[in-house]
């Protein structure tokens, strides 16, 4: 039997294209570079549509039970491609205005999101620790793009020396599981793991690392302290993608390796990972409030979202993991448009990202204004937006099994998040604008087009989520 | 002639106007205006329709219209809505204070017009759908979706001081109902995880087929109870409240106090006592010694306050006691009289916040101590300031009255301690109110800016004719009221009279013996 390659095509487009895109790059006068991002955004699409004709598969695995195919598989790899292709859009005006406009970045952008892919379809510790290195260090230097930026270089080196420190704690998780297992494909490992009847010290000293690992690519409290220098000093539309893509594709992992590999664990990671959950959403919700930047604000209250997902993840249920995908989704979309509008507000240099630049914004650009509060609405959780649905379904999978006091604690932090969403739109709406505030620049209109989809997307989920929530639900893994 | 979806359209038709309105252009300030009007009277009448058609003898929800809204394999979330004789009259005050919540704004909005009615439109819809929603997602859909229309009437029209207030406003009110969320999605599971329909799972409870825990109801009916004590707001949670209504323009406070207090005890009666009535008995008495706090604190610090508006605020809290007083009685009078003087406190406090906002567009200044026998220069704003004043410390012949005998007689039945301390609030209620007018119409003109003061225009008499005429209504005939109240109200009665008492808790069993429907006709 031969193996089957199609379900690669995605990958294989991305790929193509971002060494086409490295190609290309000498050949092309620098005013013109925005041309490749335009090719990665071509690419993006056409691996959509090459994922597209490849839907109706059965799960199966190929590569020896390295790469899976399924439903999982699938609906992460949507997400990504959209997350890459959104990104790529909101990156070309930015990079011209920053000087930076060059084509590697849009090749490293599509390198990213093979990686994720990567990790989502990833049924073996290997190829998850591939892809999540693919992944990894296109974003290293993604987040240090702005070569001749203190902050950037900061945030790059940050992210690298962090990183590779929890990358070797990943490989040093899953040297104790092949040791201890003799294998790193995960339904091998769950065999093994049910047939040894007793679970081995080896074994869960391996998951801990593990989820150190994954704890620190997700930014989970206490492995979270690069995260808000790192997304403050980073180019914004990297921190836009990074807040959102590699956050997603993390989880993507973490599922795949928690359910797949280690449900006999399940007791264990749980209550692990119930206390993350609580520490993750409290810090992250605490020290937003006293943020000045909208910029690092956004970032940890991105710390404080990743807590409510691990609650699903807590939940260990069909249900739990349905929330935790359809969350991914509306937290993809009201994010990336939260950031849509403030990378398109600032100006050169980063500048005008602080709460006092937004003062009466509500006059003087009412369609932004009047988008980011409804992403920030939405990020509070607050009903017809997607971000309600979201919470409502994270926190009954919690409440099903059980875990009360965890949906208490998430429901508290929600009250909490409500304060500092709504003071910027207190800034936005109530304050007066200052004389002489010089007034922002007009959205470019593609960023607008995509905004535009954003809101109607963010309300759709909120009034009419079911489609969403069934193919979430039928996306889950067992 | 039978309307079709009736409830939606008039839950839904203020939030469609909103949504035409974002197409008028900023600067056609009177076509703006003329179009909030002209929805919202719209509404009025179709509500009107409700009413009319309402069959006082069923006690059961009317208009009933339920759809599915969200289905997956887990959840199911149906579109349900409905009303009984607790919420028609609710509905109802909510499109009859609307449009003159509008038109008091027709000339003091001058930044901003467009956002000002919309959020009014939009917040009109929420309270509607509050009052009719029968499904426990849909109704905490309404519930927090009204939030940020008023959030914003606060934040951006209001006085000085207006962030703090919205802002407190917000997470007071957040902090409440994001508990009963859980509530919510607690009964859902434990009621065999199929529906969220609140005529249902009131069925399950009381046919025994689900049977919650006295644990389980004591926490259930706590996290229900604090989202709803919030709202009414019951003493200790009331210290937002001040700060709202003192910085919400005219038209916010208004409807924060016609309509949003009205929700927390609405939420009372529709959700805490039918579906946990053996915890609602348990609590009774410490509920009831806390509305007796309220109604004697409100009145006490609202007799010293130097503000207008702040006084009326306060009035609130004492007023909106006595409705929980009334509930936790359990008595016939006591719920009806509650219902009653929802509406009733809807009317009169709505109409003093009109009135002070009158008085503030032509001076510009609340404090008491700034007036003093405005009646010369203005006798008819004097009197009809009057008249509601009387309304509101209850003469007999208005509408405040019927509402308080009714309260008080109700809980005289259960204990009386407690209608003898809330016949003492009545008292107090009336010397602070009447103090006031005192101060502020009577006497010689002290200060020497009054004396020119204008009396009130054909626009402001056609704002407070109509209330002045309703609470003339309920005052001489309140018949139409109570008779389509009641049938409504005995379900919920009975629903707790049935649920097991505690040992020691309340009378049940002499409430039994005490049918007493006569009494108060």
């Amino acid at each position: 039997m031969g193996i089957e390659y199609s379900p690669l095509i995605p990958q294989l487009v991305l790929v193509l294209a971002g060494m086409l895109i490295m190609l290309l790059e000498p050949f092309t006068a620098p005013e013109r570079k925005s041309r490749l991002g335009q090719i990665a955004i071509v690419a993006t699409a056409v691996a959509a549509y090459g994922l597209k004709l490849q839907s109706n598969h059965r799960p199966h695995a190929i590569f020896h039970g390295m790469f899976l195919v399924d439903a999982y598989t699938y609906f992460f790899q949507w997400l990504f491609l959209v997350i890459t292709g959104i990104s790529a859009l909101l990156s070309m005006r930015f990079n011209e205005r920053e000087s930076i406009n060059r084509g590697e970045y849009y090749a490293l952008l599509l390198f990213a999101c093979s990686g994720m892919s990567l990790m989502a379809a990833s049924g073996d510790l290997i190829l998850t620790f591939i892809g999540i290195e693919i992944l990894s260090i296109a974003t290293y230097i993604l987040a240090g793009f702005k070569r001749d930026d203190v902050r950037s270089n900061e945030a790059s080196l940050k992210y690298f020396l962090l990183g590779s420190f929890a990358t070797a704690f990943l490989l040093y998780g899953i040297a104790l599981i092949y040791g201890s297992t003799g294998t790193t494909n995960y339904l091998a490992i769950r065999q093994l793991a049910s047939l040894q009847g007793s679970v081995q010290v080896t074994t869960l000293i391996g998951m801990g690392l593990l989820l150190v690992g994954f704890g620190f690519k997700v930014a989970l409290v206490p492995f979270h302290a690069w995260a808000p220098d790192v997304y403050e000093g980073a180019p914004s539309p990297v921190t836009a993608f990074m807040t959102v893509g590699p956050k997603a594709a993390g989880f993507a992992a973490l599922v795949r390796v928690l359910v797949q590999a280690l449900p006999g664990l399940g007791r264990d990671w749980t209550s692990i990972l119930w206390i993350v959950a609580i520490l993750t959403m409290t810090l992250g919700n605490v020290v937003a409030v006293r943020q000045t930047n909208v910029k690092r604000m956004l970032a940890y209250s991105a710390i404080a979202h990743a807590g409510y997902v691990l609650v699903g993840i807590v939940a260990n249920s069909r249900t739990g993991f349905g929330a935790v995908l359809f969350y991914l989704v509306v937290y993809t979309v009201m994010n990336l448009g939260a950031f849509c509008i403030v990378v398109s507000l600032s100006h050169k240099g980063d500048a005008r990202v602080y709460l006092d630049n937004y003062t009466g914004l509500g006059r003087k650009a009412p369609f932004a204004a009047a988008a980011l509060s409804l992403f920030l609405i939405s990020l509070a959780g607050i009903p017809l937006t997607g971000g309600f649905i979201g919470k409502f379904y994270l926190f009954s999978a919690a409440i099903q099994k059980g875990y009360i006091g965890l949906a208490i604690i998430a429901v508290l932090n929600s009250v909490l998040s409500v304060f500092y969403y709504f003071r910027l739109m207190v800034i936005m709406y109530m304050r007066e604008p200052p004389e002489g505030q010089p007034d922002p620049d007009p959205i470019s209109p593609p960023v607008m087009a995509i905004v535009a989809i954003g809101v109607v997307g963010i309300l759709w989920l909120g009034i009419n989520p079911a489609m969403i929530l069934n193919l979430a639900a039928n996306s889950t893994l067992p | 002639m039978e309307i079709r979806n009736i409830l939606s359209l008039v839950t839904y038709l203020p939030a469609a106007a909103a949504i035409l309105l974002l197409l008028v252009p900023r600067r056609a300030e009177n076509a703006i205006r003329r179009c909030a009007l002209l929805a919202s009277l719209a509404t009025f009448v179709l509500s009107l329709y409700l009413a009319y058609h309402f069959d006082a003898a069923n006690g059961g929800m009317q208009y009933v219209e339920n759809v599915p809204w969200i289905r997956t394999a887990t959840y199911r979330v149906g579109h349900h809505l409905g009303i009984d004789g607790i919420s028609l009259f609710l509905v109802i005050l909510t499109t009859f204070l609307t449009p003159l919540a509008i038109l008091s704004s027709w000339q003091s909005i001058t930044k901003r017009l467009k956002p000002y009615m919309i959020s009014l439109l939009v917040l009109e819809t929420g309270m509607i759908g509050v009052f009719c929603a029968l499904d426990l997602v849909l109704f905490y859909v309404f519930w927090e979706v009204m939030l940020i229309p008023m959030y914003f009437l606060i934040g951006i029209w209001g006085g000085t001081n207006r962030i703090y207030a919205a802002v407190k406003f917000i997470l007071y009110t957040m902090a409440g109902s994001l508990l009963m969320l859980l509530a919510i999605i607690y009964l859902f599971f434990v009621s065999g995880g199929t529906t969220f329909d609140l005529v249902e799972i009131t069925q399950f409870l009381a046919s025994g087929s689900l049977q919650l825990s006295r644990r389980e109801e004591f926490w259930l009916f706590m996290a229900f109870l604090v989202a709803f004590a919030i709202k009414v707001p019951l003493f200790p949670f009331h210290t937002w409240l001040p700060d709202a209504h003192v910085e919400a323009p005219t038209a916010g406070s208004v409807i924060l106090a016609g309509v949003l207090l009205k929700m927390g005890t609405y939420g009372l009666l529709r959700f805490c006592l039918p579906l946990f009535p053996g915890a609602a008995l348990a609590a009774a008495p410490s509920l009831s010694i806390l509305a007796l706090i309220g109604i004697i604190y409100g009145a006490l610090v609202a007799m010293v306050q130097p503000d207008l508006k702040k006084l009326v605020a306060y009035s609130s809290v004492s007023h909106m006691g006595l409705v929980v007083l009334g509930i936790f009685a359990f008595t016939t009078q006591g719920l009806a009289g509650s219902t009653v003087q929802m509406l009733n406190h809807g009317l009169s406090t709505g109409a003093l916040f009109l009135l002070v906002g009158m008085i503030y567009d032509r001076r510009h200044t609340r404090m008491i101590s700034d007036f003093g026998g405005l009646a010369h220069a203005s006798p008819v704003l004097a009197s009809m300031f009057l008249v509601v004043t009387l309304s509101s410390i209850g003469l007999p012949g208005l509408n405040g009255f019927v509402g308080e005998i009714l309260v008080l007689a109700g809980t005289f039945m259960q204990n009386r301690t407690y209608a003898a301390i809330a016949a003492l609030g009545m008292i107090l209620g009336a010397v602070y109110m009447l103090w006031m007018y005192q101060r502020v119409f009577l006497g010689k003109v002290t200060n020497p800016e009054n004396a020119q003061m204008k009396d009130i225009g054909l626009r402001e008499r056609l704002i407070l004719l109509p209330i002045l005429a309703a609470m003339l209504w309920i005052g001489v005939y309140s018949a139409p009221f109570l008779r389509r109240m009641d049938a409504s109200l005995q379900v919920v009665q009975q629903r707790v009279l049935h649920a097991r008492g505690p040992e020691g808790g309340f009378r049940v069993e002499q409430l039994r013996a005490f049918p007493g429907r006569e009494g108060s006709r």
